[in-house]
């Protein structure tokens, strides 16, 4: 499964995304987009524009209802058990975590370890707890998710999507609700992801994450896109987006107040 | 578009069939319900059929992670519920089986004593009382634990590790509920019988012991206990698809989890009914 960098990561065409909730209701038409091996989208989007439905799809849990969608070069639609080794190359975070409450934190990030690759839990978990004292999450290992923070919450559902050391990294709405604390680690290490970081065998990540706020995702290095009246609309880079006078970017580009505290540091 | 299990599973219309305004008259109402039956029947069906396909399939898929789950699950429909079936299977020894015994015993029918407790005990209530503990206490967690976990995107989660909700959260359950019901109504009917000589044997019943294991063993037959297995772990097997049917396999909003903890011991409760009607047949055909 080498990465073949002539081969688009995500290569969606006119593809109609549908919500994740109700199978019969379209909330993005006519996507066209095309990832390559090694970037960076940060998908922008104001709430209820479909932003997650994008992302589930993205990840290959929806097949679109219209047009096509190829992942790694696979058309999602044909998807079955078969090729399950590239599933597995796409790393999700939720929005919320969405952590298996009966679980530990280590038992959340070793899960995925331990089920295909078929580890005992001591094993499994020996290598979660590595990736965890990465994080700064070693505290918070033998706690279950229910008596964890957002903040901490998030960083374990990341700790998880990382473990099998995954090509694409799909991240929904990676920074809503985190203070400036937990905002600036997350786009410092984000970044050491894109660029390759020495855990992961410094092999760079490709990574799209969606986002409220665009102003924190500033940076040359980054493609952006937005969501706007059920359409998908490619910006470009920075300087592309900062130069639109369209409302709802503008909108997008506003200060809140959590990201004014993240620049001021 | 949902792939998967969810895609399989999601029966618009029967949401849509729900949410619809009351029937002006009374055949549409009977017929929404008919409607509304068959689709759960197809839904159920379909469910089993893909547990039962994932079952055999991955049979051997991640033994690390699987093993301790069916230990747990077994415990918990199971070694957990001992406690509590003791405790039942004492109370209908002393209020149902020594009463009976009693009462053959005064109008001198001593005789069919075995017979009686092998048709009430072994091949009805017994199995049937313990399928109804087993749906109460494990059913209803069963449902409210899938539905938590449909509602707040846990399974999302597992298909987005490229784990199979139904091997990971089903398959446990479903070998757990079968071993677990069959094992307690063992349990039970053993206790049942015992303590219900104990009852008999206060009242002052003529019977010794040896005579009543004796009457219980010439009752008993190969059939029995082959039809006891069937039977019980057909009732595990069902009642855990049903509570897990519908605590996974629709989407769910945690506001819908009560509701739909109801309707599915509602339908296992039915469902358990059904089986046993079955093999009712079966016994008087065998």
């Amino acid at each position: 499964m080498s990465e073949n960098p002539t081969i688009p990561v995500i290569e969606m065409r006119g593809a109609e995304v549908c919500s994740m909730r109700d199978n019969g209701l379209a909330v993005i038409e006519d996507v066209s987009w095309t990832v390559a091996p090694g970037e960076f989208w940060v998908v922008a989007g104001q709430e209820q524009s479909g932003k997650s439905d994008l992302m589930m799809m993205a990840a290959g849990l929806m097949t679109p209802a219209k047009g096509s969608y190829r992942l790694f070069g696979i058309e999602t639609q044909n998807f079955s058990e078969s090729e399950l080794a590239d599933r597995l190359r796409v790393g999700f975070v939720f929005e919320n975590g969405q952590l298996f409450n009966r679980l530990t934190i280590a038992e959340n990030v070793a899960l995925p370890l331990q089920y295909h690759k078929d580890l005992s839990l001591g094993a499994a978990e020996e290598k979660a707890r590595a990736l965890l004292e990465l994080m700064g999450l070693t505290p918070l290992a033998d706690i279950t998710p229910a008596n964890v923070g957002l903040s901490w919450l998030k960083r374990a559902a990341l700790a998880r999507a990382l473990i099998l050391q995954p090509e694409l990294l799909l991240l929904d709405n990676p920074l809503n609700g985190l203070g400036a604390h937990h905002a600036k680690w997350w786009l410092q290490f984000l970044d050491q992801l894109w660029r390759g970081h020495e855990h992961f065998g410094g092999k760079p990540m490709t990574i799209a994450a969606t986002a409220e706020d665009l102003r924190v995702w500033k940076s040359d290095a980054r493609r952006f896109a937005v969501l706007r009246e059920k359409k998908f609309s490619l910006l470009g880079s920075w300087n592309e987006v900062a130069s639109q006078d369209d409302t709802i970017v503008m909108q997008l580009m506003e200060v809140s107040q959590g990201t004014t505290m993240l620049r001021k540091e | 578009m949902r792939t998967g299990l969810a895609k399989t599973l999601e029966f618009a219309d029967e949401q849509l069939l729900r949410r619809a305004p009351l029937p002006r008259s009374y055949t549409n109402y009977l017929g929404r319900k008919l409607f509304l039956f068959l689709l759960t029947v197809q839904g159920l069906g379909a469910f089993a059929l893909i547990t039962l396909g994932v079952m055999l399939k991955k049979f051997r898929v991640a033994p690390n992670v699987m093993k301790p789950l069916v230990r747990r699950e077994i415990f918990r429909a199971g070694m957990g519920l001992l406690p509590m079936f003791m405790f039942v299977a004492v109370a209908l020894g002393f209020l149902v089986i020594g009463e009976t015994v009693s009462t053959l015993a005064r109008f001198g029918a001593i005789n069919y004593i075995g017979t009686v407790m092998v048709v009430v005990v072994v091949r009805e209530l017994g199995p049937l009382l313990a399928a109804f503990l087993v749906l109460a206490r494990v059913g209803t967690a069963n449902v409210i634990e899938l539905g938590t976990a449909r509602a707040t995107g846990e399974v999302e989660a597992l298909e987005t590790l490229g784990i199979d909700p139904v091997h990971y959260l089903i398959v446990p359950r479903v070998i757990g509920m079968a071993a677990g019901v069959f094992s307690l109504t063992v349990y039970l009917i053993i206790g049942a019988l015992a303590s219900g000589y104990l009852c008999a044997f206060l009242q002052d019943v003529p019977l010794t012991p040896g005579d009543y294991f004796k009457q219980l063993a010439d009752s008993l037959g190969w059939l029995d206990f082959a039809l006891l297995a069937l039977k019980t772990v057909a009732f595990g097997f069902f009642i855990a698809i049903v509570t897990c049917y519908h605590g996974l396999a629709q989407p769910l909003r945690l506001d819908d989890v009560s509701r739909v903890a109801v309707r599915a011991v509602t339908q296992g409760i039915v469902v358990c009914v059904l089986i046993d009607a079955l093999f009712i047949v079966l016994y008087l055909v065998a």
